[in-house]
């Protein structure tokens, strides 16, 4: 099976390949896999969920499985190694360098996450994907729980690894003639995403070595019983994992910021602007992480900082929006597919903002934390932004990578049935919060509401799921049998606006 | 890039940010008066296990998983844990507070009418997380 179609060659030399465009075309492959993987266990858990009671989950040990094994997936094995696809295929380009500055390092990062991922699934384990101790310590049946522990690790050093060249590349290996100034937003994302990742994962890979030896006995860093704090371990994983939020929107934006120009024919409005914002974002991404927090016990100066440290990223969040309206503003666009998806999830990261402004808000918290608005709201940031984002731009590269173009129709209509779907359900999820429904639960009493709420999730989320199998089979049947691309301008968009398309990095 | 003139976006973040400092001093200002315990609460000692609540009063009496407080009262709950996360929550009136072994966190409510309402856990803390409810009667004042 071979995917570049123009040049076919054998699988195992893209496998064992060290090329930018191999390693990302694997990645790219991968998160796809997994995307299904994780979106499977999604249907599964809204289908339990239709109505109160035990329906096709025989208890809620597999049910909290389900829900911890889909959350680790989608995150860690869809949103971040899909960024890091389109990351491998466009920096290097896009510095105009021959390939990542590692390429060896780059291979090595991606042979990482199949084992991770491995871990993961063969684990299942319960303690949600936060792995919240003590429960994680004196509860969580091993060696799932053990797993996990040492999967997430794994993806943990894989996506420094992979920090580190991009950071490398885009910072030490841009041609000599390009100020850091013309490095296109997509790159300054990477660059952006990169320097968190650097400076966030640490903390989270040292609680998880706590974890383990506190699981072992041997320590007692978050046990309660042996003179630990659980606390202590809340605010470890979300200085990692709210700075983490900002690392998979800001690749996702970066896409936006690559399509919306593009298909609305006219430059960005302000690309200054835009690499302000990136950066202000990845500095404010390290001031909110006790937002998670509030109902831990914290005193109200803690509180006050963290929802002032919260708020703080909206202005930055604001400017992106504003950026991406102001560039389609009189432009002449052309609604093709990835377009389509760029705006669809610049509308929803809108909703997701405007949803985390109330949760922010210290007294409106104690309403929608640990129920379903919760979950709807980062639902809206994964599924409706990035997920949007990335997969407008697997559209958008598709002729890039296969030669081949896409089925246009079926992309529109995945999008439209998937951003109905996203509305149905993840909307809705707010309200079923404000009803009172807590997150993680296996079954609920029948309070009509709640019934009602959860029915119109499921149907919107089995919408979606017909919606990606739609995605599925073009892709699929796209990359066989699709008409091949004009190469300079698959989109007719007239040759100006479209410059990736133009060079390609011969193998080596 | 360029030295075009950029004011909407200026005016826009400008707009942004006085929304975000009118939401941060009303939350502040609501979150400071709510968590002004009054003087004559009296005190509930709620105990999160898996999975079920106990209740203790002030006058030593014991309740697992019914709670009855009095109308017109305020109450100030101790909130302990024995094993793991918990997080008591009635929703109807907004108390919600982590159950955290080792730490006593406080939270305070008065109810105003007499009625029944769910008690819930919102905090993952295991297998029956899911059915970690009690109830909470509140009744006309005695006096």
């Amino acid at each position: 099976m071979v995917l570049e179609l123009q040049k076919p060659r054998p699988v195992w030399q893209i496998m064992f390949s060290t090329h930018h465009t191999d390693v990302g075309l694997l990645y790219l492959i991968m998160s796809i896999a997994f995307l299904f993987m994780g979106g499977a266990l999604a249907l599964l858990i809204r289908a339990e969920l239709f109505f109160p009671g035990a329906q096709m989950i025989a208890d809620s040990m597999t049910f909290n499985r389900i829900f911890t094994v889909h959350g680790t997936t989608l995150i860690f094995l869809f949103l971040l190694p899909s960024a890091s696809a389109v990351g491998n295929y466009f920096v290097p380009i896009m510095v105009r360098y021959k390939d990542m500055a590692y390429p060896k390092l780059n291979a090595i990062a991606f042979w990482m996450i199949p084992p991770g991922g491995a871990l993961i699934w063969l684990g299942f384990a319960d303690f949600t994907w936060y792995a919240t101790p003590p429960y994680s310590i004196i509860s969580a049946p091993g060696p799932a729980a053990d797993m996990w522990i040492f999967g997430l690790k794994i993806l943990g050093i894989s996506s420094v690894l992979g920090a580190i060249n991009f950071i490398v590349t885009i910072l030490k290996c841009k041609h000599p003639d390009m100020s850091i100034g013309q490095v296109p937003l997509l790159a300054w994302s990477f660059l952006s995403s990169s320097l968190i990742v650097l400076v966030a994962i640490p903390t989270f890979a040292a609680a998880l070595l706590m974890l383990l030896t506190d699981r072992l006995g041997v320590t007692g860093f978050f046990n309660p019983a042996m003179g630990g704090d659980p606390i202590a371990y809340a605010h470890l994983f979300w200085f990692t994992f709210h700075p983490e939020v900002y690392v998979l929107v800001i690749p996702a934006i970066g896409m936006m910021y690559e399509i919306i120009p593009r298909f609305s024919r006219k430059p960005i409005f302000s690309k200054s602007s835009g690499i302000f914002a990136f950066v202000l974002l990845a500095i404010v991404s390290f001031s909110s992480w006790a937002h998670h927090m509030y109902a831990t016990g914290m005193s109200f100066t803690e509180k006050t900082v963290f929802m002032i440290g919260t708020l703080a990223a909206v202005p930055a969040s604001g400017m992106h929006v504003f950026n991406f309206v102001a560039t389609m503003w009189n432009g002449r666009i052309k609604f093709l597919t990835p377009m389509m998806w760029s705006i669809g999830g610049i509308a929803l990261f809108f909703s997701a903002g405007a949803g985390g402004v109330a949760n922010a808000a210290m007294p409106l918290d104690f309403t929608t934390h640990d129920t379903y608005w919760v979950v709807g709201h980062f639902h809206l940031f994964v599924m409706g932004t990035i997920a949007f984002g990335t997969i407008g731009f697997i559209y958008y590269m598709f002729p890039y990578v296969t030669g081949r173009m896409y089925n246009e129709n079926m992309g529109k209509i995945h999008f439209i049935l998937s951003f109905i779907g996203t509305i149905l359900v993840f909307f809705t999820q707010h309200v079923l919060g404000l009803y009172g429904m807590p997150r993680r639960i296996f079954d609920y009493p029948a309070i009509p509401e709640w019934v009602a709420m959860n029915q119109i999730a499921t149907v919107g989320a089995m919408i979606i799921g017909v919606s990606m199998i739609i995605f599925l089979i073009n892709l699929i049947h796209s990359s066989a049998k699709g008409k091949p691309a004009d190469i300079h301008d698959p989109f007719g968009l007239g040759g100006k606006y479209y410059y990736p398309f133009e060079s390609k990095n011969p193998h080596h | 890039m360029g030295g075009h003139s950029n004011w909407p976006e200026w005016i826009y973040v400008g707009v942004i940010i006085a929304l975000m400092f009118w939401v941060g001093a009303e939350a502040w200002n609501v979150e400071r008066l709510v968590e002004h315990v009054p003087a004559d609460a009296e005190v509930i000692k709620v105990t999160g296990a898996q999975w079920f609540w106990t209740f203790e009063h002030e006058d030593g009496t014991k309740e697992v998983g019914t709670l009855h407080v009095e109308a017109g009262k305020a109450y100030k709950f101790e909130i302990y844990s024995t094993d793991v996360n918990h997080s008591f929550n009635i929703h109807d009136y907004v108390v919600l507070m982590d159950a955290v072994p080792g730490r006593v966190n406080t939270v305070w409510f008065a109810p105003d009418k007499a009625g029944e309402h769910d008690i819930q856990c919102r905090e993952y803390c295991g297998l029956i997380h899911y059915n970690m409810r009690g109830k909470l009667v509140v009744e006309e004042p005695s006096t």
